[in-house]
């Protein structure tokens, strides 16, 4: 008796321990702690908040995109933010990509909504030579790559500061909050009024923030509202098979002492 | 034993075949009447779950592979092809990708279940050896498998492990350079690997069948430990069997569809969602979930071939586990200091995980030793001892009496 208490006891314990030491995030010798924002997509019922999408891709078009580039995903995906076809068409022709001309010579096109979204460097070691050597990643997965996810995004954009009194920074280098080791290549790229938003919106750093985060997290996993609803349907389906195959179970045991 | 086998099957067609190839009979005889305890428990479904995550993860791998490119420049970007492009991609990908992680949750469960009731015990130690080889093929297939994407953990998760192979004497080097096909984590390493990652899920399909084989032989254990005595303490496989692990397979599809539809990600790292970088090492590389333990008792041992050593020798340890557990006695619900020694080992494994997560300094290098011997201590001295020393309840007469005490009479 006495034994089995202390056995249960200490399984209690380890499960309690368990979240507490497997969570912190395994990197980091210095925890920084991102502030939670509350986002449309999370939750089981969760979907991205379309407008904010698409004041984020007017940020991405208009401040990102001349160093960061989107490579992994097509032009035709900005449909699930809500573009209709032909705005996706006008946005994909807005660049060129190379062909071969039907004389045989290289020649250029205009994009279509098939196209990757166009890099503004033409390879890895062009966007280093123009941003200090520091390479601005690809944003495509950016979300999912980062631990935090979109609360990290918009803590980073906003959590540009002076660098504390003591703080030497690389030559070059800007102070953020919530950048790993606080020393980023990146300037400070929005700030309040940084675009005029098409809708009307007030652009604050803070809703800048908030938008391209949003989009960043729908270019991250455009599967998502899918995926949750195609879910929620499985998870409905196995919930009324399992309460009948209990049933059935039931009924079969009925005669058998166990 | 040659000639015709005699079929008891009605339908022509079924007796035409069975007179020949008897797999009707062998199916009726093995899954039909198969007489099984009565008194299994939940716990019990775990073998069949584990048979129903394998050809989960067979049906998705082969759909993945036949749009996936095992090539360094394409294998990133032929993923999130896969997410993006193929109909229904991302489902296939998040299934496979999280049936590895159920797949483990599912079999460590089996083990654990076999540790407690004492399952390994005569007359079934082989049936256990074999289920040691399928977990270290298991191992083996997961880690390729997570080196397919191409991210920066597949990539340096594969440049630790197969460094590990250099810690042995002499022959070290060549066999890290034969497994890498060169000098360095590369093209030829990724195309080995997705190689045998199609190739030993089907190692593991066959051994799998040897190791019902030999389960059909000796039949299941069961909670009580001891074996059944007459037709009072079996009931037929099917239905009562088909129908019960039918239940456990609803469940435990519906925790599968929890972490694929609402949490694909839970057990992945960002890490890995950037493309494979030589030149850029991840601020800390960490293996799978699964490997955590193990990977604790590898950083346990100052030496790298000791540590190499005990982190095989965790697994072998396993192999001879029948003999090492000395007492007459299976189920632990009959001996009362095995029994705390059973779950004094969980936490011992949960804390060894903890530790394998965690950077190797202050209170995780001391855990991670006590954890590391205690874990040998467990099997190595506790076992072998505790069977001399215990003093077991008494044993039930039978399955049925257990069961039904004196009132059903």
């Amino acid at each position: 008796m006495n034994i089995k208490r202390i056995a249960i006891l200490g399984a209690v314990f380890g499960a309690l321990l368990l979240p507490a030491t497997f969570s912190p995030a395994m990197a980091q010798e210095e925890e920084i702690s991102l502030p939670k924002q509350d986002w449309s997509f999370t939750g089981p019922f969760g979907s991205y908040d379309k407008a904010s999408a698409q004041r984020g891709f007017q940020i991405y078009k208009e401040v990102c995109s001349s160093c960061h580039s989107l490579k992994l995903s097509y032009y035709r995906e900005l449909e699930g933010i809500g573009l209709s076809e032909e705005q996706i068409k006008a946005v994909a022709a807005e660049q060129t990509f190379p062909t071969i001309g039907d004389d045989g010579q290289p020649a250029e096109r205009p994009g279509t909504p098939a196209d990757h979204f166009h890099s503004p460097f033409p390879n890895d070691k062009a966007a280093r030579a123009a941003n200090n050597g520091a390479l601005p990643p690809d944003q495509t997965l950016l979300v999912n790559a980062r631990e935090g996810g979109a609360d990290y995004i918009y803590a980073l954009l906003t959590g540009y500061e002076d660098a504390p009194a003591g703080m030497k920074l690389g030559d070059g280098m800007n102070y953020n909050k919530y950048f790993p080791g606080h020393q980023i290549g990146m300037a400070a790229p929005l700030s309040d009024d940084r675009v005029e938003y098409a809708d009307g919106t007030k652009a604050t750093l803070k809703q800048e923030a908030r938008d391209v985060a949003t989009f960043l997290a729908y270019m991250s996993n455009p599967e998502l509202e899918t995926r949750k609803r195609l879910g929620l349907r499985i998870l409905l389906f196995l919930a009324a098979l399992t309460c009948v195959t209990y049933a059935v179970k039931r009924q079969i045991w009925s005669d058998v002492h166990h | 034993m040659v000639g015709l086998h005699k079929s008891e099957f009605k339908n022509p067609v079924i007796n035409w075949i069975d007179t020949r190839l008897p797999l009707f009979t062998m199916m009726a005889k093995e899954y039909g009447v198969f007489p099984t305890p009565k008194n299994f428990n939940y716990f019990w479904n775990f073998g069949a779950l584990a048979m129903v995550n394998l050809v989960i993860m067979i049906v998705t791998g082969i759909f993945l592979a036949m749009n996936y490119d095992p090539n360094t420049g394409n294998a990133f970007e032929s993923v999130e092809r896969i997410m993006r492009d193929v109909n229904y991609g991302w489902l296939l990908r998040y299934v496979h990708a999280n049936g590895a992680s159920m797949f483990f949750i599912v079999v460590y469960i089996h083990i654990f279940r076999g540790l407690y009731y004492g399952s390994y015990k005569k007359p079934r130690e082989l049936l256990w050896m074999i289920g040691v080889v399928i977990l270290l093929l298991m191992m083996a297939t997961g880690f390729m498998g997570y080196v397919l994407p191409w991210g920066q953990m597949s990539y340096w998760g594969a440049t630790v492990i197969t460094n590990l192979f250099s810690a042995i004497p002499v022959v070290g080097d060549s066999i890290v350079t034969l497994l890498w096909g060169g000098f360095s984590v590369d093209n030829p390493t990724l195309n080995r690997f997705f190689s045998l990652h199609y190739l030993l899920p089907f190692v593991i399909v066959g051994v799998v069948f040897l190791h019902i084989v030999a389960l059909h032989i000796t039949g299941s254990n069961n909670p009580l430990g001891i074996e059944p005595k007459d037709k009072q303490d079996t009931l037929p496989f099917h239905p009562y069997y088909t129908i019960k692990d039918s239940v456990g397979i609803c469940v435990y599809l519906m925790v599968f569809a929890v972490l694929v539809f609402f949490a694909p990600g839970f057990f992945g790292d960002p890490a890995n969602w950037t493309p494979a970088n030589p030149l850029v090492t991840p601020a800390a590389i960490v293996p799978e979930w699964y490997f955590l333990p193990f990977y604790a008792i590898l950083r346990a041992v100052p030496d790298k071939l000791g540590g190499v050593l005990m982190m095989f020798g965790a697994i072998a340890v396993l192999f001879v586990l029948p003999w090492l557990d000395t007492s007459p006695v299976r189920s632990a619900k009959f001996r009362p200091i095995y029994r705390l020694l059973f779950w004094l080992l969980v936490i011992c494994c949960f804390v060894l995980g903890a530790v394998g997560a965690h950077h190797p300094n202050g209170i995780w290098v001391i855990l991670g030793r006590i954890g590391t011997a205690y874990y040998f201590l467990h099997f190595l001295v506790l076992l072998p001892l505790l069977g001399k020393f215990e003093k077991p309840l008494p044993l039930p007469e039978s399955i049925s009496k257990a069961v039904m005490p004196v009132a059903a009479e």
